[in-house]
């Protein structure tokens, strides 16, 4: 019985807690990426450096409340500094429409355009931030590290194994959840957010009806800066800052949201914990799990792990592939690409 | 009095001229109805006077004010609906949704004006909370109509409102149709089903070529034997 808990506790504290954090931080970022799609309709590239650019932002802000003496302990600053982040990360995505996006929206491009125009965007962004605060690896976490110690939950519960969520992790699943709700709220009952849907389902008719194309336009951006901000800051906080890591999750996060049916915010949520809980599950090693369960005479010689974390890329291409070959819809019967 | 004039429009998408000199008018509490042969730039006349497409001579009056000028979205605030005949809803909204949508532009308690779709079209309200997309072609073609009346507008345009529904739901429509038309709406259709269509017509237009070839009221027009012989069929 001790060893079944042991091994559940193992698989909690490093395939549930990590998963759910870092699904989370891919929904966010595929919900962003959804959005565009949706709206604007084109595969924005450009996203995983502007989550880039919003947690850069957050940072800047972060150091400047920490040298004025401003916190909000045991909460990290970062928390404190994300108005700004999303602001700046606001300003810089309706700037890239106006001087980029905006004049092939007038010539009505192919969204080809639009996709090689948002690598153009892409390489920009990516350019900005590294010139502002460098291509190396940064911490700007701050305040209490854990929610629960793997030290103090044995203590507590006496078995052998830990569990540990860390503040980042906890505040992430959490802000994550809140973002959500939020966001769905304002689709489905406000004016704007109604009208935002309505561009998307049908163009034509909507401007029929009356709806302005900029001000879709502008709200999507803002909404799309504030979830890149967020999403960039809360994985910054969780592993660390650095710039190329953000351009590495574009892969991930388009396979969430074209799992989960692009275009369909429920979709990007669901297909963000898809990928997050495959790529941990795949990548771990389950050797002392199974030396819980099994007698020790059967316990496992080799690491029992799948898939090299070097390899954890592989699994959402595996994955991306298969949906569009099975389902290209995805699940929640989003366009097809 | 006409309200919605197009007079002497001539234009096209680029290429060669679609319609050529044509003129149409409307006017309130009335039903002006164009039919034609195919390709005769019936729907293009249509989208003229809503300003999809850029006119290279004529000009488009609505209630005596030059619109000439004005986009599609403007003419919409100005009192012009329209019901495009393809993609007409939103599929992905529900069909409150879709009401609402369609009196984006209104400041002003929009229930009254639903409860007066709802009366109108009954199943509307049965369905009121289901996705557009998942209703009938017929019902879609009443949440396409509900939604444009939700503008409140002036200038009621239909692009052939009864393509591919059955003959019992068309029936249904032209009734409804009536009743709009009996609220002071000037309604403007262009319309397949030519015969039907001008039972129901104040006024009538043939359109051939991008050129008017025949107007008059509706009874007229299916009484005229040239126009019966050429274009309804003997």
């Amino acid at each position: 019985m001790t060893d079944l808990l042991n091994a559940l506790i193992l698989l909690a504290n490093f395939v549930l807690v990590p998963a759910l954090s870092y699904g989370s931080q891919l929904a966010l970022g595929a919900l962003g990426i959804t959005l565009v799609y949706g709206v604007l309709r084109f595969s924005n590239f450009a996203h995983g450096d502007t989550m880039a650019f919003g947690a850069m932002a957050t940072m800047l802000a972060t150091w400047w409340l920490q040298s004025a003496g401003v916190g909000i302990a045991p909460l990290p600053t970062a928390l404190l500094a994300l108005p700004f982040g999303i602001a700046a990360t606001a300003l810089l995505c309706i700037g890239f429409d106006r001087a980029v996006y905006r004049y092939y929206r007038r010539r009505s491009s192919p969204p080809v355009v639009f996709v090689i125009a948002s690598v153009g965007v892409m390489f920009m962004v990516n350019g900005i931030v590294r010139f502002v605060i460098g291509p190396d690896d940064r911490q700007f976490a701050d305040g209490a590290r854990f929610i629960m110690r793997a030290r103090d939950f044995k203590e507590y519960t006496g078995l052998s194994e830990g569990l540990t969520i860390k503040v980042s992790q906890g505040m992430t699943i959490v802000i994550a959840a809140a973002l959500v709700a939020a966001l769905f709220w304002f689709l489905q009952r406000t004016r704007t957010g109604k009208a935002m849907r309505a561009f998307a389902d049908n163009e034509e008719l909507a401007l029929l009806s009356g709806i302005d194309p900029g001000r879709v336009v502008m709200v999507t951006w803002t909404l799309v800066a504030a979830l890149a901000a967020i999403a960039g800051t809360l994985y910054g906080l969780d592993k660390s800052f650095k710039p190329f890591t953000y351009f590495q999750l574009l892969l991930p996060m388009f396979a969430a949201a074209i799992v989960g049916g692009i275009g369909q915010p429920a979709g990007a949520i669901a297909g963000g914990f898809v990928i997050a809980f495959s790529e941990v599950t795949v990548t771990y090693a389950y050797k002392k799990f199974f030396a819980y369960l099994l007698p020790a005479a059967w316990e496992p010689q080799g690491l029992m792990q799948l898939l090299s974390t070097d390899y954890k890329f592989a699994v959402s291409f595996i994955i991306l592939v298969v949906v569009l070959l099975v389902r290209p819809t995805g699940i929640f019967r989003g366009r097809t690409l | 009095m006409s309200f919605l004039v197009g007079e002497n429009m001539h234009g096209g998408y680029g290429g060669a001229d679609i319609l050529r000199g044509c003129s149409i008018g409307v006017a309130r509490g009335e039903i002006a109805v164009i039919v034609g042969p195919n390709g005769a730039g019936k729907s293009t006349a249509m989208k003229a006077l809503l300003g999809m497409l850029e006119l290279r001579e004529g000009r488009v009056s609505l209630g005596g004010d030059d619109i000439t000028a004005l986009t599609p979205q403007a003419r919409v605030a100005r009192g012009l609906a329209f019901v495009p005949q393809t993609a007409n809803v939103f599929v992905n909204m529900t069909v409150r949704e879709n009401l609402e949508m369609g009196a984006y532009l209104r400041r002003d308690g929009i229930e009254e004006t639903m409860e007066q779709v709802f009366e109108l079209f009954p199943i509307l309200r049965e369905k009121h909370a289901q996705p557009a997309g998942e209703l009938s072609g017929g019902q879609r073609q009443q949440v396409a109509f509900g939604r444009a009346l939700m503008t409140g507008p002036s200038v009621l345009m239909l692009d052939e409102p009864t393509a591919g529904v059955s003959p019992i739901v068309m029936d249904e429509l032209f009734g409804r149709i009536l009743e709009v038309r009996d609220t002071g709406v000037a309604v403007l259709m262009v319309e397949q089903n030519a015969r039907q269509a001008l039972g129901i017509a104040d006024r009538g237009y043939v359109l051939v070529v991008g050129e008017n070839r025949h107007a008059g009221s509706g009874a007229e027009l299916l009484a005229d034997p040239k126009v019966r012989k050429s274009f309804l069929g003997g």
